[in-house]
């Protein structure tokens, strides 16, 4: 997917002014806080589980490669084919070769942001095969010809009367003037056509939630069903994960399934949790004949190591944009690349650089309400102020900014040259506010008075006022005013 | 492409770990000993019930998650359950069964206007009957194993899910439901092809974040829990 | 979160020594709120100085990535506070830069990183002081009014400051206290933020202020400067009637002078030490 996180601040603006998109996001940022509040309210370990399910997998990522090798031998021993793809390109390469094997046609995909993020549906389109998405919001987008806007709910920006002209424009084999009003029918609808497609298909892609060093197991996590259809109907069963979703056992992944939905959708479990281990069996009635991993680096392995390793943790819950403000002001699209809210702040510059995603962890007020709710306990803040000194670093920071930090710097580190710069601003800005109290504009800070008025400063900074009280200034005036 | 592939990210990951190969020694020994013991984690105070409470847990969290829940003191109620159950929702008289050895000692000839068939869904059964490995009582959740005698489509395709569950197979965690499962494992060790955590009938929140059941799987689970 | 245990070993005979750090946003635009932290903390029993080499925590050159400088600032205030029991900020987000970020930037300094660590230990967000470590049971005080309180994302998030505030406001005579819904949401200030995305900070005050109005309450109340200059800006704005203030300042009876934005500030009862 072409990055467009370099304009952050332009999609900002456009995703401001879109009425329908606020109107989504408005619904959006109750609905989702409020349910992970009551689900963590109803699990008094919740906290508990949230330290465990972090000590699993920081102890995972510490011995990564003896837990990869050991799956991938309990892949193979249960039939299936492991594949390692350093990048998207060698991953992409993988699904095609083995879709020209298998003399596929039709492709039905679950639900899955690796495969957004290595582009999978355009290369297989150029490919010549049709691609059919089966999550619902997965399908609204696709028809809409846009990216998900959200990691966990693809199409939350999308209105429910939006999804009902899309499928009249889609759908031109039903009855034009069908009802599409409620959502059970666009639903239903949905269902409908889906169905065939699914017995059509002759590939079926999901991705996955975790895999199972003990067992060679992937599990995906769902709630429609439609990745249990794409991985049971067709011939053939791709995985494609991020090596990062590796634990060890089955325990460890019900641990952490146990923070999973309750962060995601304040479900206390999804409806649907399925461990799938090696292709069909002779005696099986049903189910895919070959089953194939795909282990994904792209990136990952340099975060190792580097104080954004942590950042390897996430769950893929969605929690953080949840309760992000500005995800919930802007959306998921302005973010412009695969992974929104801070989550993405910190994964875009990781995986596509800073010069292209710099931007992203510097547009956080810090608040902290991501690192708070994150089920895996990554301090979201800490790697964005990170990446903020890696491009502060690599001089790739607004030179304005910089300018302003140098004489900031340069004036705050001499305390007297300090007082007396604070002095005369404020006096004058003190001087020519004190009438009204407040300013309504302020040439150099209109970015402030565009949007709201600045209070007038006193006049006087409390330094010099507590000069003119003659204060106490260090621990010895103390100590000589308690001996007096 | 793939060898070098894996060797590369392997090489890099021990890289950055400060490894020059593989891990070794006693650390590997501490690892292979993990994965044998797979030592558990906390367990929820409401996954703990036992006896009569443990099975009230489940029943009550299954109907949280919009399940149906029906309980029955022999395979012998099942026709009649079924039966009502179809009538209830305006459903043609007709079930794919699994060909489970349980289910395949029930008697359905007092039933005979039902059309009960064998096998997997090919998308036409409006109604399914298949048999559980499991309940999980701390969240309402059956487990169901793929294998000769249960197919995986019959648990997403028709419109509705009827599962036979028998009172002893439930049991409080997820980690109780592996256990169970371990012992069942064949000597090849591998796990059925597909294992099924099921909570609650198929829904979506994905247009307008408001839940509707039914996007996929089924509208309707039905879980007929069996004195044993 | 807070720090309960005293980190410094205070004799019972010899008074409580605390180094105020003021901030730069008070120190420039509303002194009497540094004057309100000084009346509260001498009731509390504490002596109080002023360092005069106080500049600014160096927040706004950490959060910009600008390390250096931040280093460079920070080993000023180090310096500027030594000798205190303790120091304590009206502000949440400057006392948690202190205690949760200097230590980290000086981890690696072989000459400052302990002083850092102890700076960050003996420092506190006013209220949380006042109440964590002075035990102050409440304060006494009057206002009329309806208040309700925003939490502070820094003092909230990083301090734990969430109840102090408000059992010290259950001593004010004639208050009541009318919770925000959504008071542990931003309010889109994030120092910088508000200016380099000030779009985005608009939509985030917006439904702050809006949420503030529809609790019906007729003033706001705060413990970070910033918060409120940002928020009263955005009331002021829209021409709603709420009012705003420091915590502090109510907390010191100090609700009779004129709210953030308001005209009409005097300054010079406090230059000779009769306020209050």
């Amino acid at each position: 997917m072409q990055s467009t996180s370099k304009n952050f601040k332009a999609n900002s603006t456009k995703a401001l002014a879109d009425p329908n998109l606020q109107q989504a996001l408005g619904k959006m940022k109750v609905g989702f806080v409020e349910k992970r509040a009551k689900a963590r309210a109803a699990l008094p370990e919740f906290d508990a589980l949230r330290d465990q399910a972090r000590d699993i997998k920081n102890h995972t990522l510490a011995n990564i490669d003896y837990y990869l090798e050991t799956y991938e031998a309990a892949v193979q021993k249960s039939g299936g084919v492991v594949h390692w793809a350093r990048d998207a390109a060698e991953a992409r390469q993988v699904v095609l070769d083995i879709c020209a094997e298998e003399k596929a046609k039709s492709v039905t995909k679950g639900k899955s942001m690796v495969s957004e993020e290595i582009a999978l549906n355009a290369a297989l389109e150029a490919a010549g095969y049709e691609v059919v998405e089966t999550d619902l919001g997965e399908y609204i987008i696709q028809i809409r010809g846009e990216a998900p806007s959200h990691i966990i709910a693809p199409a939350v920006h999308v209105l429910k009367e939006q999804v009902a002209d899309d499928f009249r424009k889609k759908h031109l084999h039903l009855d034009p003037k069908r009802s599409l009003m409620e959502r059970k029918e666009l639903i239903s609808e949905a269902r409908g056509v889906l169905r065939q497609k699914y017995l059509d298909s002759d590939v079926g892609i999901t991705g996955a939630n975790f895999l199972i060093a003990e067992t060679g197991t992937s599990v995906i996590v769902t709630n429609e069903g439609n990745g249990d259809l794409t991985q049971t109907l067709p011939r053939v069963h791709i995985v494609i994960a991020s090596m990062e979703k590796i634990v060890p056992t089955l325990d460890d992944a019900s641990a952490i399934l146990r923070v999973l939905a309750r962060s995601a959708t304040g479900q206390e479990f999804s409806a649907y949790t399925t461990f799938s281990t090696g292709p069909k069996k002779a005696a099986d009635p049903d189910g895919p004949e070959a089953y194939h991993v795909i282990l994904l680096d792209n990136g990952r392995t340099e975060m190792l190591g580097t104080e954004f390793e942590d950042m390897l943790r996430c769950i893929r819950c969605g929690a953080c944009m949840n309760h992000c403000p500005v995800y919930g002001s802007v959306g998921g699209h302005a973010y412009g690349w695969v992974y929104p809210g801070p989550m993405g702040a910190v994964l875009t510059p990781s995986f596509i650089g800073v010069a292209e995603g710099g931007h992203l962890p510097n547009a956080s007020t810090f608040c902290g309400r991501c690192q708070d709710v994150c089920p895996m306990r990554i301090p979201l803040p800490k790697m964005m102020r990170a990446y903020r000194r890696k491009e502060f670093e690599a001089g790739l920071a607004p030179p304005a900014a910089r300018f302003g930090l140098d004489i900031w710097g340069f004036v705050a580190k001499r305390p007297s040259l300090y007082r007396l710069a604070t002095r005369m601003a404020i006096g004058l800005m003190g001087w020519r506010g004190r009438k009204e109290g407040r300013f309504k504009s302020l040439p150099l800070a209109s970015g402030w008075t565009d949007h709201r008025d600045m209070a007038a400063p006193a006049g006087k900074t409390f330094q010099d006022m507590w000069d003119k009280r003659q204060g106490a200034r260090s621990a010895k005036d103390l100590e000589r005013e308690a001996a007096r | 492409m793939s060898s070098s592939s894996r060797d590369e990210i392997l090489g890099k990951i021990r890289k950055a770990r400060g490894r020059s190969g593989p891990i070794e020694g006693f650390e590997r020994d501490r690892l292979d000993a993990r994965l044998k013991s797979r030592p558990r984690g906390i367990i929820p105070q409401k996954a703990r019930n036992t006896g009569a409470a443990l099975v009230q847990d489940f029943i009550s969290r299954a109907q949280g998650v919009e399940a149906t829940v029906q309980d029955i003191s022999a395979l012998s109620e099942v026709p009649d359950a079924v039966a009502t159950y179809l009538a209830d929702h305006n459903l043609p008289a007709a079930v794919k069964m699994a060909p489970h050895a349980d289910l395949a000692q029930i008697d359905w000839t007092q039933r005979p206007t039902l059309t009960v068939s064998e096998g997997r869904s090919f998308g036409q059964d409006k109604v399914s009957l298949t048999r559980a490995f499991a309940g999980i009582a701390e969240t309402g959740t059956l487990m169901l194993l793929a294998g000769p005698e249960a197919p995986t489509t019959l648990n997403f395709l028709p419109e509705h899910h009827i599962v036979v569950l028998k009172r002893s197979e439930i049991v409080g965690a997820y980690e109780d439901a592996w256990d169970k499962l371990r012992d069942q494992v064949g000597p090849d060790g591998i796990l059925s092809r597909v294992v099924n955590m099921i909570t609650g009938p198929s829904r979506t929140g994905d247009i307008e974040q408001t839940i509707e059941l039914g996007a996929h799987g089924p509208l309707g689970l039905h879980i007929l829990v069996l004195a044993d | 979160m807070v720090d309960k245990n005293s980190p410094t070993i205070v004799s019972e005979n010899k008074p409580i020594t605390v180094g105020l750090f003021v901030t730069c946003l008070v120190d420039l635009f509303r002194p009497r709120i540094g004057f309100a932290a000084v009346e509260l903390l001498e009731r509390a029993g504490c002596q109080v100085a002023v360092p005069k080499a106080q500049t600014c925590c160096g927040q706004p050159a950490y959060n910009s990535g600008d390390n250096a400088h931040a280093r460079a600032v920070a080993a000023n205030l180090i310096d500027a506070f030594d000798g205190f029991d303790y120091v304590v900020a009206p502000s949440g987000s400057c006392a948690g830069m202190i205690r949760e970020h200097i230590p980290e930037l000086f981890a690696d300094d072989p000459i400052l990183a302990d002083k850092a660590v102890a700076l960050g230990r003996k420092t506190h967000e006013l209220t949380s002081f006042l109440v964590d470590v002075m035990g102050m049971p409440t304060a006494v005080a009057a206002y009329q009014g309806t208040v309700t309180y925003h939490d502070s994302c820094s003092g909230l998030r990083e301090l734990g400051v969430k109840d102090q505030p408000r059992r010290l406001l259950k001593g004010v005579d004639g208050l009541t206290l009318t919770e925000l819904p959504s008071s542990e949401v931003c309010c889109g200030f994030g120092g910088t933020f508000c200016v380099k995305y000030p779009e985005i900070s608009n939509k985030m005050v917006s439904e702050k202020t809006s949420a503030i109005a529809d609790t019906g309450a007729d003033t706001l109340l705060a413990g970070d400067l910033g918060c409120l200059l940002n928020m009263a800006g955005k009331m002021s704005r829209e021409g709603r009637p709420i009012r705003a203030f420091h915590v502090a300042e109510i907390l010191a009876g100090m609700g009779d002078g004129p709210a953030i934005g308001e005209a009409g500030e005097d300054l010079s009862a406090f230059a000779d030490g009769q306020e209050g």
